[in-house]
């Protein structure tokens, strides 16, 4: 089945609002879940849905990217029977990256028309979910749709803002609207859809010929009536992350168990560039509860209600409350962060007191030292 | 082949008949350590950072987790187009083959894939020993002393001395005399193991080793008697890191523990010497409100909701409310149910401790051994071991 589907990982114009987290990395670079970056969901999600080719869109800040995904080693994409291409745009004027994603997506049409696969389905980086897409491939072929967009019932979206959809009765997409429109709906466009290549491939030139270049805003927004575009729905954890504050709670719900559990491990494992650090160490007088702390930490002061990436030393007498340390952060001797996002590498001296709320978290950027 | 100036032969074919239940499946390097590693990880890691970068690994017994585990070495950078890492187990030739009988005759019957490099020496290290170690500066200093091969060496407390190969040398740290697990011992040098052969002086040795029906192919008990005795160039290189043999459950535990204190001798946090091993892809930990947990070490993918103290905790455990974990090794994915109390003890990967049941003894000197895959209830015995 997997042979039938490959993925696009479309990171074309996708919003890059996270304040200082965005300012050197693409949204899909942003570190989550105290060991991963956003992409990894999605690819991940791939992966384990048996489909061998991959491709990332890539659009601008991509260093990281390129940095992070390599040769797709860490998630098996490097075989001969699988591949994983990372394509940065193809522009012959800097005007040619405000284009719209058509316009990417048919200066990219080689790899489609390179891949085996009968379908495609494509996705964005910044819904942070585990799915597997062969179910939603089946249910595509079942009910003989053009195509198949995944969608959740969801009516807490954590300051996440995502597309609004509305189904018949019969799955059926009859309206769908940007998320500042005036539908009411409970249900969420995940941003991804399963079509034939062939359709896609269709879309892409004859909306290009139209003067339209966006694949969901004009290709498919428009096409509902001629179109039979079907719902999938989705039951699991999905975090919508396109703003600060929609980052920061949906990382504050990894701190559930029942969330933990799901994420990480249903239906498969997320896979990410692995680091070679050794085991989390507690010392004598750490206090840790309620957090997700990776390896590599050194921990001698307080840890509550907060997520710790990998290498993240606390000292003694620090206390790290609902906050958020990036990769090889240190926080010195005594010092007190509550609500605070730290960038990676950020060095809090001794003895500093650091605060923000709940709705504005206070945000250090990459190896700021404070 | 391209010629490589040093090759290495790694001997893991130990089965670590000490370690009891823990090697029942498994060959003793790749018995499980410090929170994440198996013991031929640092091993392998030292080639990795002494540039080393062909390994041929002598496996025999029990080869089937190893294998899997070493793959084609790519978690230590040893998936290389020229050499890189080669698993050699026994095999049948036109005339018979056997089991490798002892350490030099594993490396007698793989002269072919070493002659394949011609290299300028050989390094013959063991894959059952934790230390860190360059053995780049070995390698010069065995140059510089144009010596036959080079043993490295470590002091000992005089009263342990018996249970070591013990080396007596001169001023110039040429060996003159070498014992193997003397009851008198007149020095308290201890091989480590690590061996840098010439590579001519060794090809000889062995094809001599071979031809003697009465040896027992060993490098402690024979081949290195015989180049003393021969006269032979044989320097010691002193090493002053930390070095364990877990050759027994209470070496295993007690190497386990020495991580645990305020400043390691072995540190595996040190950035500049990573020990790299085959990673687990799971989840950060999770510890939750009730939680407590000090002086350990804890890997991801586990799931704390009791209290862990003194311990070291694999990947993917899962340790319930009110239980209690103390100066103990849990190994991955081990369950210990809520309520549950494991005191001194190493609980083998797999295994299952009931909800409320205790396992070991706060107090004594017993370490209590929990097999792989073992479930425990109430009425379940455990082995135990007296720390001497």
């Amino acid at each position: 089945m997997s042979k039938q589907l490959m993925g696009v990982i479309n990171l074309i114009h996708e919003p890059d609002e996270l304040e200082t987290l965005t300012d050197g990395r693409c949204l899909a670079t942003v570190p989550f879940g105290a060991r991963y970056r956003l992409i990894d969901f999605t690819l991940s999600s791939m992966v384990n849905s048996g489909i061998s080719n991959v491709a990332v869109f890539a659009h601008t800040k991509y260093r990281s990217l390129m940095d992070h995904l390599g040769s797709g080693h860490h998630w098996d994409l490097h075989h001969r029977q699988s591949s994983l291409f990372v394509l940065p745009p193809i522009a012959d004027d800097m005007s040619d990256l405000r284009k719209g994603d058509l316009y990417h997506f048919f200066q990219h049409r080689d790899y489609f028309m390179r891949g085996q696969a009968e379908y495609v389905v494509v996705a964005r980086s910044h819904m942070v979910c585990n799915i597997d897409y062969e179910d939603v491939l089946r249910q595509h072929i079942e009910t003989s749709a053009d195509i198949t967009v995944v969608c959740k019932r969801q009516d807490e979206h954590l300051s996440g803002r995502a597309r609004k959809v509305r189904l018949d009765e019969r799955g059926r997409v009859v309206s769908m609207q940007d998320h500042y429109g005036r539908l009411q709906s409970d249900l969420v466009s995940m941003e991804m859809y399963i079509m034939r290549k062939e359709l896609l491939l269709d879309l892409v030139e004859s909306s290009l010929a139209q003067g339209q270049d966006h694949l969901v805003r004009h290709a498919i927004m428009s096409r509902l009536d001629t179109l039979r575009i079907q719902g999938y729905l989705y039951e699991g954890y999905l975090g919508i992350i396109n703003s600060i504050t929609s980052y920061y709670r949906n990382s504050m719900e990894l701190l559930k168990p029942q969330v933990w559990r799901e994420l990480f491990f249903k239906p498969g494992p997320i896979f990410t560039k692995v680091k070679d650090e050794p085991p989390a160490c507690y010392l004598e007088g750490a206090k840790t509860g309620n957090s997700l702390i990776a390896n590599g930490c050194v921990i001698e002061g307080t840890v509550i209600n907060s997520i710790l990436f990998r290498g993240v030393k606390v000292n003694k007498g620090a206390v790290v409350r609902n906050s958020i340390v990036m990769q090889n952060g240190e926080i010195g001797i005594g010092s007190a962060l509550d609500h605070v996002i730290l960038d990676k590498e950020v060095h809090i001296e001794a003895g500093r007191d650091i605060r923000g709320v709940s709705d504005a978290p206070f945000i250090a950027g990459k190896r700021k030292v404070i | 082949m391209v010629r490589k100036e040093m090759l290495a032969m790694l001997l893991a074919g130990g089965e670590g008949k000490r370690l009891g239940v823990l090697t029942k499946d498994v060959a003793k390097p790749a018995v499980h350590f410090g929170g994440k590693y198996r013991i031929i990880d640092f091993t392998l890691s030292n080639c990795a950072h002494s540039g080393i970068d062909t390994v041929g690994v002598l496996t025999q017994y029990q080869p089937l987790v190893l294998n899997q585990y070493l793959g084609i070495g790519s978690p230590w950078g040893l998936d290389r187009r020229d050499g890189g890492m080669s698993v050699l187990p026994p095999y049948v030739k036109s005339k018979g083959g056997t089991w490798y009988k002892g350490t030099a005759n594993a490396i007698y019957q793989n002269l072919g894939f070493i002659d394949r490099y011609d290299p300028e020496y050989v390094l013959i290290i063991s894959g059952d020993h934790i230390y860190k170690m360059d053995y780049s500066l070995m390698l010069e200093e065995h140059k510089k002393q144009q010596a036959d091969v080079t043993i490295a060496v470590f002091e000992v407390e005089h009263k342990d001395a018996s249970r070591f190969g013990i080396m007596s040398t001169d001023q110039h740290g040429r060996i003159t005399d070498f014992q193997e697990k003397p009851k008198n011992p007149t020095s308290n040098l201890a091989s480590m193991g690590v061996y840098i052969f010439s590579w001519p002086v060794l090809q000889q040795y062995l094809i001599r080793d071979e031809a003697d029906l009465g040896s027992s192919n060993d490098f402690g008990k024979d081949v290195i008697p015989a180049m003393l005795a021969d006269d032979m160039k044989l320097s010691a290189y002193a090493f002053n890191g930390y070095w364990k043999d877990v050759g027994t459950i209470e070496s295993l535990w007690e190497a386990n523990m020495d991580l645990l204190t305020d400043t390691p001798q072995l540190e595996l946090n040190d950035r500049d010497w990573r020990i790299y091993s085959v990673n687990p892809n799971r989840p950060a930990q999770y510890v939750s409100p009730q939680a407590e947990v000090s002086e350990s070490l804890i890997t991801e993918g586990c799931f704390i909701e009791g209290a862990v103290h003194h311990s070291v905790v694999f990947n993917g455990v899962e340790i319930g409310e009110d239980a209690i974990v103390m100066e103990s090794v849990v190994m991955p994915g081990v369950k210990v149910g809520a309520g549950a109390r494991i005191y001194r003890s190493i609980v083998g990967e797999g295994a299952v401790i009931e909800a409320g049941v205790t396992v070991g003894s706060p107090d004594g000197n017993k370490i209590t051994v929990v097999a792989s895959d073992d479930y425990v209830g109430g009425q379940t015995e455990l082995m135990e071991v007296e720390q001497p």
